[in-house]
């Protein structure tokens, strides 16, 4: 494969992802409207289009034919660039994710479902979701705005501690599958279906608890949305923010909340391998079978999204000493052991 | 191909700027960071060396730096709000006594 | 190839290390020292320590630079200001960085043997680097490990407010 043909390949790729992931984003929030709104017992958006499928275009026409407000007293590079920084990163990430079988690859061992197959891929997560922090700390300091330095404290401190928990939480799968690279993690738990999944056959439901509770702190998401907490903080870090960018933090959050499930996908629950193991037999038409793992992925997501919603529906918030406690005092050292455990059982097994 | 030598030159130049960093810059937390970016500095040569002798070590030594300079931020930012909050100044200029 | 990616990073590299010394606003310098370590983390990965470029990026751009803004951002601090040391520094300081900066770079242009880096040369496996890193310098592993508890302990003693010293809990202050 020459180098030409290398870069028109990665960049459809590319596109491709990024407007198909662009789009799940959107209907994340209308998923989460709809559902919540179930949970409240009311309707939920239902005037835009057929049960109201159509609301994510018209919102997102609204933010763009808002006035851009751009205060004053603000530190415009940095006031500008936060939400670049944060929005970059949340779509960045997904870069890494592969989202179909590696069965199916072009000339050269090219990889159809993902971007790019890097033998890092998960560190490679991690860092960049690492990075994103920057946007929500440099939007609170530049506004200049107590409630936005309030929250961006607040989140800086809670994504550094609850970044421990999440990444220690992850070590024992990677121990278990002895590599960083994606595809080889989900291949570890591909055997038996189901049972082979780490979160059930790999023991690693505790790792799973704590990347859960991690993962809501870390795409501040209720019961750990301190940094927004609208009753304190009026809207937290994005206090300041209209209009599109606005809309771009907003969006960072729910491509987060989107990354955080492809992750847990993929490590926990067996990425786009059948839950049912080979009680189905392979399809024989190539092209269903190229999409079928894809229809296991998508689902698998989708239901860690619905469980984002239905937690963000039922719990309350956590106080701010809670939330550092709760981090600090049980998931690590909970993370700690499960690593302990993990690493005894694979010894001695 | 590039030679490797230029990889050296990048590590000399930034250990040379974290230097002049150190020297010139009058906020406490500039200082600090300056540091830093001499310790990256050296990092860069330790990989370049890492990859002309084949050795892991090299990378591992990395690893070690790393490790460290992140213990020493923890302890050094600590020291800097400790300072901050009997001074309430970061010009190192001012913090020019041992008691107050 | 290479020789693209080389200039585009490593004058990254050396454009954000000149702004840290320009820019008089702490956040400003920080930010440009997250510039200067993302670079250097793809310099490692030409240099085939993919490792290594993980650990820079989430280490020392997320960890210990986001520690530098949120101390910047905590302690509010302002721009600095240029004074009579900083003059005596800039005065006696540069001639003699620019002699070691020579020095080194003769030496290194004058060193025999190394050879040319290539983008299809071998990378160190992650595997390979824990090899080591686990049966030669476990020792050393260890130690480094009793460090960072040390640097815990010291960075809560430190941080806690004065008349604070009974250890009576203060909420969420650290």
């Amino acid at each position: 494969m020459t180098i030409l043909q290398f870069f028109l390949w990665s960049l459809l790729k590319i596109i491709v992802v990024t407007v198909v992931f662009l789009m799940g984003v959107a209907y994340t929030v209308l998923l989460e409207r709809k559902l919540v709104g179930r949970i409240q017992n009311r309707w939920g958006p239902s005037r835009v289009g057929p049960f109201g499928l159509l609301q994510p275009l018209v919102d997102g026409a609204k933010s763009f034919l808002k006035e851009d407000i751009i205060p004053t007293a603000v530190y415009k590079p940095l006031y500008l660039l936060a939400p670049i920084l944060s929005l970059g990163c949340a779509l960045t990430s997904i870069a890494v994710v592969p989202f179909g079988a590696p069965n199916v690859t072009g000339s050269g061992g090219f990889h159809f479902f993902e971007i790019s197959e890097i033998n890092i891929g998960l560190l490679v997560i991690l860092g960049v979701t690492s990075v994103g922090v920057y946007g929500i700390a440099l939007s609170g300091w530049s506004s200049n705005n107590k409630y936005s330095l309030l929250g961006s404290l607040r989140s800086s401190a809670q994504l550094i501690s609850y970044e421990l928990a999440l990444g220690l939480s992850l070590v024992g799968v990677v121990m278990r599958a002895g590599s960083l690279n994606l595809r080889v993690i989900v291949e570890s738990q591909s055997r038996h279906g189901i049972l082979s999944w780490n979160l059930f056959g790999g023991l690693q439901f505790i790792a799973f608890f704590i990347y859960l509770m991690a993962a809501y702190a870390e795409t501040n998401r209720s019961p750990f949305d301190l940094p927004e907490a609208e009753s304190e903080l009026t809207a937290g870090y994005h206090t300041e923010y209209s209009s599109m960018k606005f809309a771009m933090f907003f969006m960072a959050e729910y491509a987060n909340m989107i990354t955080v499930g492809c992750v847990a996908t993929l490590l926990f629950l067996g990425g786009w391998t059948s839950p049912l193991g080979d009680l189905i037999p392979a399809p024989e038409n190539w092209f269903v079978h190229a999409l079928f793992p894809i229809f296991w992925f998508v689902l698998k997501v989708f239901s860690f999204l619905f469980l984002y919603v239905w937690v963000r529906g039922t719990l309350p918030r956590f106080r701010y000493d809670q939330l550092m406690n709760f981090g600090w005092r049980y998931l690590l050292p909970l993370a700690i052991l499960n690593i302990v455990g993990t690493s005894l059982w694979l010894a001695y097994r | 191909m590039i030679p490797l030598s230029w990889y050296l030159l990048l590590s000399a130049a930034l250990f040379s700027l974290g230097v002049i960093g150190f020297l010139i810059k009058r906020n406490l937390i500039t200082v600090f960071m300056s540091i830093e970016l001499m310790l990256n500095g050296v990092n860069l040569s330790f990989v370049t060396f890492a990859h002309q002798w084949h050795m892991v070590k090299g990378q591992i030594f990395v690893f070690f730096v790393m490790v460290v300079a992140a213990a020493e931020a923890a302890v050094g930012l600590a020291i800097i709000i400790a300072i901050f909050r009997t001074r309430s100044t970061l010009a190192v200029d001012r913090i020019d006594l041992m008691k107050l | 190839m290479h020789l693209i990616l080389f200039i585009v990073f490593a004058g990254l590299c050396l454009a954000g290390a000149i702004n840290l010394l320009l820019q008089t606003h702490p956040i400003n310098s920080a930010l440009s020292l997250v510039v200067v370590m993302s670079s250097l983390a793809v310099l490692y990965l030409m240099l085939g320590a993919e490792f290594l470029a993980a650990a820079q990026i989430i280490v020392y751009a997320g960890a210990i630079m986001v520690l530098f803004t949120f101390v910047v951002m905590l302690l509010n601090a302002g721009r600095e200001e240029r004074t009579l040391g900083s003059r005596a520094a800039k005065a006696l300081g540069l001639p003699a960085v620019a002699v070691v900066l020579s020095v080194i770079a003769t030496v290194i242009l004058k060193a025999q043997g190394l050879e040319p880096v290539a983008l299809s040369d071998n990378i160190t496996s992650t595997t390979d680097l824990s090899k080591v890193l686990f049966h030669e310098l476990l020792l050393p592993f260890e130690v480094t490990s009793v460090l960072i508890l040390i640097a815990i302990l010291g960075a809560v003693a430190l941080a806690r407010p004065a008349g604070d010293e009974h250890g009576r809990r203060t909420g969420v202050e650290k």
